[in-house]
């Protein structure tokens, strides 16, 4: 079991490094946001991952998938044990989360800029069925490039989806290709709600991401450090899809944070 | 073949000033020597496929041929109705690269396994596909198709054959001439036919074109039409294309390739060869059957 983030650092790693595979710089950008998103925001049931009155989460950005297991498997959806199997023929925990196998992955993503539309139409639905259920979701920089994301924007904001979250990992990865400027002022001209946050800070990571009442939807513009929590891969676009060698494994474990 | 990839463009930005490379947020750091000689004609034009094939559309209308590089699905996919209306209908000059086609990327899902690209551009009247078998393969045929003035599907993999043949575009080899049945097989799966005929009668027929087909080859070489087509992608991919080249023959026909279902496991390539029964036993026992018709 994963008591701290140290500790799911450490399982993700190990996970990465058995399997010779995965996006692990990518999770840790984003696990602070996912920590605190289940540790007391998003209504989630181990026991019924199926629960109507669930949150629904999906992570848009799924290569990220080390991170989601991780916190899936804090939570009691199955056991940390099953991280050892990452990515291999037997296993159900693959490179991208896949919403046929995994309990409490709500879609299979992987190819950029389709969570985020699906999201938006799970919000939909909810709103038609007027659930009380909220939709969260995760996207990169690099993956607002996708012209599905702004198209997801545009419709969240006319059909009034104010149950609706995307929250974007801003580690600017993508500044290398395309650089994204006052994303925050992009979001507010298609009529979002935006927060800018430090996304590992937890507070404001829990401030931005509380339930609020309205019908507009919000942006989390979260700054982020790709790799954070381990010193080599921060920022080191070598680690964005890589895995230790078991040589190099007490190392890397050895600078987690 | 990824390396290969690199030094051909990086030869051919050297020798045409026509040449512009754009990358999909992948590959960057191996083309980064090419980033630096050519700032302005090598661009890692970021995760937007769609608009990045209108945009090299756009590009080849101003007399440049542009070349586009991701993974398969996200090449050919994604991006498919831009590459049929902008480089198809219009009959626009281009090359499309990708890499991880079929499951190459076994352990990344089914997102990132492409084993329907080659069916697909094969819809593209016009496209000329291209899955070569070795990395002076590549280096062949883009040489040979680079200013073709068509648009042009270049299809890597991860694996290759031990040894190159001298490929030429829109031809097929004849790999070996036999009097038992003809196998036709494409790019990196000659080397496990060829392991799996030995001692046989087979006829081998080596494609690395795929479109245009090189029906005159397999006509002259058909035998007697007990035909086993191995290929990389979709089982039945290029059944059409044999039997068209066929026509008026009486013909039996047997498809091996990747079946027609979601690979929902994970692991490394070579599982899913066994998983798919595509290793050279398994097309040893399709050879035998084929006696018997
Ligand atoms: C449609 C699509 N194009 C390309 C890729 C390949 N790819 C996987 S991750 C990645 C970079 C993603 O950048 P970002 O969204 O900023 O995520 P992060 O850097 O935080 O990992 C790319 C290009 C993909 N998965 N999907």
């Amino acid at each position: 079991m994963a008591s701290t983030l140290r500790d799911l650092r450490e399982q993700i790693l190990r996970a990465a490094c058995a399997a010779g595979e995965g996006h692990i710089a990518s999770a840790f950008s984003i696990l602070d946001i996912l920590w605190v998103l289940y540790h007391g925001i998003l209504r989630h049931n181990p026991a019924n991952p199926a629960d109507p009155a669930r949150d629904r989460f999906v992570l848009s950005k799924g290569h990220a998938s080390l991170g989601i297991y991780g916190i899936l498997a804090t939570r009691g959806f199955f056991p940390m044990e099953e991280l050892k199997t990452f990515a291999s023929s037997s296993g159900r925990l693959g490179g991208h989360p896949d919403s046929r196998k995994v309990p409490g992955v709500e879609a299979s993503t992987g190819s950029l800029g389709h969570g985020m539309p699906m999201a938006a139409g799970m919000a939909l639905g909810l709103k038609i069925r007027k659930s009380s259920s909220r939709v969260v979701c995760i996207v990169g920089d690099g993956e607002c490039n996708e012209g599905a994301v702004w198209e997801a924007a545009l419709l969240a904001a006319h059909h009034k989806l104010g149950h609706f979250t995307c929250v974007v990992d801003f580690n600017h990865s993508g500044d290398r290709a395309l650089m994204l400027g006052d994303l925050a002022a992009k979001f507010r001209s298609f009529d979002w709600d935006v927060v800018e946050i430090d996304g590992h800070d937890h507070a404001q990571i829990e401030a931005a991401l509380k339930p609020h009442d309205g019908d507009v939807p919000r942006a989390v513009i979260a700054s982020t450090i790709k790799g954070k929590g381990c010193k080599e891969m921060e920022n080191n676009p070598a680690w964005h899809h890589k895995a230790p060698k078991v040589d190099e494994l007490e190392a890397m474990l050895a600078q987690l944070a | 073949m990824r390396k290969q990839f690199v030094t051909t463009m990086e030869r051919l930005l050297d020798e045409d000033p026509r040449l512009v490379v754009l990358l999909g947020d992948i590959g960057v750091f191996a083309f980064r020597h090419a980033f630096q000689k050519h700032p302005k004609r090598v661009i890692n034009i970021g995760i937007l496929e769609q608009a990045t094939v209108s945009v090299a559309a756009g590009l080849a209308k101003e007399g440049f041929i542009p070349l586009f590089h991701s993974i398969a699905p996200f090449v050919v996919e994604r991006a498919f109705e831009q590459i049929k209306v902008d480089f198809g209908y219009q009959a626009l000059g281009g090359h499309f690269v990708s890499v991880g086609g079929s499951y190459d990327y076994a352990a990344l899902g089914c997102s990132h396994h492409c084993p329907g690209d080659v069916e697909l551009m094969q819809a593209v009247p016009g496209m000329q596909i291209l899955a070569p078998g070795h990395p002076a393969e590549f280096d062949s045929l883009m040489s040979q198709t680079f200013a073709s003035g068509k648009p042009t599907y270049h299809r890597l993999s991860e694996r290759s054959n031990s040894e190159a043949r001298p490929v030429t575009f829109g031809k097929a080899e004849i790999e070996q001439l036999g009097s038992g049945p003809v196998i036709v097989t494409v790019g990196p799966f000659l080397d496990r036919v060829i392991e799996a005929s030995s001692g046989s009668d087979a006829t081998i027929l080596y494609y690395t074109t795929l479109a245009p087909f090189d029906d005159e080859t397999l006509r002259e070489h058909a035998g007697d039409g007990r035909i086993l087509c191995v290929e990389p992608f979709y089982e039945g991919t290029l059944a059409a294309s044999i039997t068209n080249a066929l026509r008026g023959k009486r013909i039996a026909l047997s498809s091996m390739g990747v079946p027609r279902r979601f690979l929902t496991d994970y692991g490394h390539a070579s599982y899913h060869d066994a998983a798919c029964g595509l290793l050279a036993a398994d097309i040893r026992a399709r050879l035998d059957e084929l006696r018997h018709v």
